[in-house]
């Protein structure tokens, strides 16, 4: 029921019902005021459930929000804003909320008491992970996610400031007004949609004006101060190592087309100000979980601050001075006060209504909503007609964040709650209600303090002023469960009671951490914000111990649930993964070549003709270009670095096994590089272009590696040495020209024909090219006459068509990976399928490329004994007539195909054209004398066995006439 | 986490590439012998407090750094440029 008519109305629906609400108030708000009071079903025994809070702590009105992919389960009604055509429905309820069939487990809940599942599904084993789990699971649970990829955008931000205040309520505003005036840059963050905290709440006064209006005028002040920024809808969920805070911000409108859902936030700041408040805690008496059955401050708060009453005849329960100004501000309002029921005997109250003092809520009745309350008053019961019953067991200081790096809070005696340990958290200082600090005097008092405390220690000079504002002290008489039958509710999101708490007791779950595993009290997503401190005091009357000495379990982040979207923002799909294209991309692309991925290169898989049907007939076809035409590759994905100064070539002699600074000005050598620990890191060509002048070549996938280390040595290891290095990789489109055309072809794009004397096998230097000044190498990772040409980037494109033009002309054209990988297993060559990590100079028969005249990286691990021995497995060639796979292992002929009898494995494999057979290269124990011997391939991933013949690597061409001619 | 660079100023440690122990600054001589290099290369300790790590800011200013930072407080406490080390 509404107050007062609203002015502005929207339309939203709740399991299809159309209900009206105002547009931002909490979903919540519109269906109490609608008179729903059923608004969820409970997590295990689904009971019926109504709305309890009004804030991020809610228990109970769980929702789903929106349909199909976009449907996001467990959205806490009372955060969730109105807005027009939301669709809200219920969950953990079927077929309807009303007429729940799970609600059988309800009647045999004393089957289903805390840890029953420990016991009763143990037999037989395999049937927990087939039968009992999943059933417990569908039967148990909150509502469900669509299974579908969610469509929506969210985001993530990042923030700097010299000072965060966590929360705006009396504490946190006077905090962010008196370090924004001292001109500290202030982030304040609140969860609530708009700023002022319990001010917007609570009938009282500041300055001798409404409270509400003392909070306008703060804000205004904020607004006007271009170095603090606020934040609403923004909840701090995380405190993280040096003044790193997570932030969650519910972006406003939601479902707005051109706006994220929600945006994760890292703030980074100097010192934080806690500023978080305090949580209403409820008493644990018999079927307190009845919907109408709501928390005290809630129910006033609905009344003030929304114009609505959730109930027509409204009782009071409470232990403590707060709960009667629920009465008050509602009989103030208009609403009938049925009772007010006070468990202490001394407490001095008075109102226009029923009051009982000393007396206690001992029974309630209603399924689906609140009928009537009994209690015990004076030795007698009494029977109290009532559509909502407010409670208040007192006030727990939100402490949270102070314990999120291993901080453990304090007890304090006279409020019976936890308040936070100073220094927890490095930076940090907490104010208000959070500290344990109730009264609005002392919180605005307290902000301003420790504000101008935070802003001294930056280095200004803040002033303190504190504005005028009600002190009245708040006492309270613990109660923590009202003796009797019957189940008192302590854990409402994870349907734990008493009587859970004190089953783990006896069973000697007796730790406050055991305690909650064996109960689930306290567990996601509520984290026990509400009901850690009752469930405390339970276990400690059940245990005979005091609360201090029980502890408190540990508060993890995020304070409140995070959604792994908002998390990952920007991760969804291929997110923000760079892509790296050749300057050939789109000519490829044109060609239908399919692209696959090298690292964060795309490079063409091969080059589809007409007619062809497979990928081989296409890579036999360009396989043949290369050893009968010519053949054009994009090579730029190659790494090349470029290394310069007086001990470039010493830089070269350290990092490579070999020897480079014997290498002449114009010249290209083959370089084997070395980890360390003696392993081969990387291979590839270096090019001498002047005396002081390298470009080292790299395999693609260890480009940035190779530069790492490099940059490594230089820095870290010879910072004697004289030379640079810079990546140019994307500076220099480069193509290889590879078969007996190349020459040829060459020609037809250079400035000046090439004279086979002056550019011999490994001859590098400056070329025209079409008027563009490029390099040239005579290199070849094919085993033909062959060249790699490479232009500034930019001319790449137009290089690439027309050398495959032209190489068309001469029979010809462009070829792909498939077919740059058959071309060097067809010669030999390896790849990172053969470095892979564990092989040695030895194992790949490079031994002798270690130069035993200098020092280099590797070299004495390479010496040790174990890496060099005959028995190791040895990189050999291997031929069958029938098609072989990569990753099948070796075996003599006749011996079992176990793993203790395998001899090697295959590393690369492709059907040669050139050969008309099946290679395959692979590693072999002792693998180079066992040449001419069949052996025994076994792969029993992909089910294949083949003899095949073991042979040198070196397939095509042994002597390497063909590139040197 | 974020490290300060001596070139770039603070960073978030996302620009940074973790290598290991300061150690690796110590190079044994080619003839140091088996025991020296295979404590070069693998025995590290795992201590909690104090350490000397060497981080590469790879997609910053490129600089190798040795940065000196505490395991349990998670506190960064410098970083220098590895190149000016005195070895």
């Amino acid at each position: 029921m509404r107050l007062q008519a609203p002015e502005n109305m929207v339309t939203f629906t709740f399991d299809g019902r159309r209900i009206k609400g105002v547009p931002g108030e909490p979903v919540s708000a519109a269906l109490l005021a609608n008179g729903i009071k059923l608004v969820a079903r409970s997590f295990k025994y689904h009971r019926p459930r109504g709305v309890m809070s009004a804030g991020a702590e809610e228990q109970n009105a769980l929702v789903t929000v929106g349909q199909g992919a976009q449907a996001e389960p467990n959205v806490r009604a009372t955060t969730l804003e109105v807005s027009e055509g939301l669709e809200v429905s219920s969950q953990n309820a079927w077929p309807s909320l009303r007429y729940d069939m799970m609600a059988v487990n309800d009647l045999i809940s004393p089957f289903l008491a805390a840890g029953f599942y420990y016991k009763t599904f143990m037999w037989p084993r395999s049937f927990w992970e087939k039968l009992y789990e999943p059933v417990i699971r569908r039967a148990a649970g909150l509502g469900a996610l669509s299974g579908q990829t969610n469509p929506d955008t969210y985001e993530k931000a990042f923030a700097f400031c010299d000072v965060l205040v966590i929360g705006a309520g009396p504490a946190g505003l006077m905090a962010a007004l008196t370090a924004g005036r001292a001109g500290a840059d202030v982030i304040i963050a609140d969860d609530d949609t708009a700023m002022g905290g319990r001010l917007l709440r609570e009938c009282e006064d500041i300055e001798g004006k409404p409270a509400r209006e003392w909070v306008l005028d703060a804000l205004a002040e904020l607004d006007a101060m271009p170095n603090v920024r606020r934040m609403t809808r923004t909840t701090v969920t995380g405190a993280y190592d040096q003044g790193t805070y997570g932030a969650l911000e519910r972006v406003a409108g939601r479902f707005a087309p051109d706006k994220p859902l929600e945006c994760f936030w890292r703030i980074v700041a100097q010192r934080a100000i806690l500023c978080a408040g305090a949580l209403e805690r409820p008493i644990a008496f018999p079927n307190n979980d009845r919907p109408g059955i709501m928390m005290a401050s809630a129910v006033r708060a609905y009344v003030n601050r929304w114009g609505v009453t959730p109930g027509k005849a409204v009782t009071v329960f409470g232990n403590n001075d707060d709960a009667h100004r629920t009465a008050r501000d509602l009989a103030a309002a208009g609403i009938k006060v049925a009772a007010v029921i006070d468990s202490r005997d001394d407490a001095k109250v008075a109102g226009d209504y029923p009051i009982y003092t000393g007396a206690q809520v001992i029974a309630t009745k209603g399924r689906h909503g609140l009928q009537s309350i009994t209690i015990r008053h004076n030795g007698g019961t009494r029977m109290v007609q009532t559509d909502c019953l407010a409670m208040s067991g007192g006030w727990n200081p939100t402490v949270h964040l102070t314990c999120h790096m291993n901080g453990r809070p304090t007890w304090r005696e006279d409020i019976a709650s936890f308040v936070p340990t100073p220094q927890s958290i490095p930076g940090m200082v907490t104010a208000g209600a959070c500290n344990g600090s109730f009264t609005t005097a002392a919180c605005l008092a307290e902000g301003a303090a420790v504000a101008a405390e935070v802003a001294a220690g930056l280095g200004l000079k803040p002033k303190v002023t504190v504005p005028d504002a009600d002190g009245t002290a708040y006492a309270l008489a613990p109660l923590w469960a009202v003796p009797g039958k019957g189940r008192k509710w302590i854990d409402f999101q994870n349907d734990v009671h008493v009587k859970d708490i004190k089953l783990a007791a006896q069973e000697n779950f007796r730790s406050v951490e055991h305690m909650k595993r064996y109960t689930t009290q306290g567990m996601a997503p509520d984290q026990g914000k509400s009901s850690n401190v009752v469930a405390l005091a339970v276990l400690a009357d059940a245990t005979g111990r005091g609360i201090p000495e029980t502890g408190t379990t540990t508060f993890r982040p995020p304070y409140v649930p995070v959604s792994i979207a908002a998390m990952g923002a920007g991760s969804q799909g291929k997110g923000f993964a760079p892509e790296r294209f050749t300057t050939s991309h789109k000519a490829s692309v044109a060609r239908d070549a399919p692209m696959i991925e090298a690292g964060l290169w795309y490079r063409p898989s091969y080059f589809p003709q007409m007619g062809e049907t497979h990928w081989q007939q296409s890579c036999d076809r360009e396989v043949g270009y290369v050893r009968n035409a010519v053949g054009v590759c994009d090579v730029s994905t190659l790494g090349k670095i470029d290394i310069q100064g007086p001990d470039a070539a010493a830089l070269l002699d350290f990092v490579y096994t070999n020897m480079f600074s014997t290498l002449k000005v114009g010249r290209v050598r083959y370089g084997l590089m070395l980890r360390e620990d003696g392993h081969v890191m990387d291979d590839g060509t270096t090019a001498r272009l002047g005396d002081t002048h390298f470009v080292m070549t790299t395999t693609t996938a260890a480009a940035g590696l190779v530069m790492r280390h490099l940059e490594f040595v230089l820095q870290v290891l010879r910072s004697d040495l004289d030379a640079k290095v810079i990546s140019v990789t994307e500076q220099w489109a480069q193509f290889a020209v590879a078969g007996p055309q190349a020459l040829a072809l060459l020609n037809t794009v250079l400035d000046q024909d090439l004279d086979d004397e002056i550019w011999p096998f490994m001859a590098c230097g400056e070329v025209g090219v079409s008027g563009v000044p490029g390099r040239l190498f005579r290199i070849s990772f094919s085993g033909e006459h062959a060249y790699e040409v490479a232009v500034p980037s930019r001319y790449g494109e137009s290089l690439f068509r027309m050398l495959t033009a032209q190489a068309e002309v001469m029979g010809g054209g462009p070829y792909g990976m498939e077919a740059l990988n058959v071309l060097r297993i067809e010669k030999g060559f390896v790849t990172h399928a053969e470095l892979h990590g564990r092989t040695t100079a030895f194992d790949i028969g490079m031994a002798r490329m270690v130069s035993a005249k200098k020092d280099c990286i590797g070299k004495a691990a390479a010496a040790r004994p174990g890496l060099s021995d005959w028995g190791r497995q040895q990189l050999v060639g291997l031929r069958s007539t029938n098609a072989l796979t990569a990753g099948a292992h070796l075996f003599e002929k006749n011996a079992a195909e176990t793993r203790g009898n395998s001899l090697g494995y295959t590393t690369s494999v492709c059907y040669s054209p050139t050969l008309q057979m099946h290679l395959a290269l692979g590693f072999l124990e002792n693998g180079r004398a066992r040449h001419g011997e069949v052996i025994k391939l076994r792969d029993h991933l992909r089910d294949v066995t083949e003899e095949v013949a073991v042979c040198d690597p070196v397939f095509f061409d042994p002597t390497g006439g063909r590139a040197r001619g | 986490m974020r490290i300060t660079c001596p070139n770039c100023g603070t960073r978030d440690r996302r620009e940074f590439y973790y290598l290991g122990d300061a150690l690796a600054l110590d190079r044994p001589a080619e003839d140091a012998g088996l025991g020296a290099w295979d404590d070069y290369l693998h025995s590290r300790d795992n201590p909690a407090g104090e350490t000397r790590d060497l981080w590469c800011h790879e997609a910053g200013c490129g600089a190798w750094l040795i940065v000196e930072r505490n395991t349990v407080t998670h506190a960064v406490h410098k970083a220098t440029l590895a190149e000016k080390v005195k070895r």
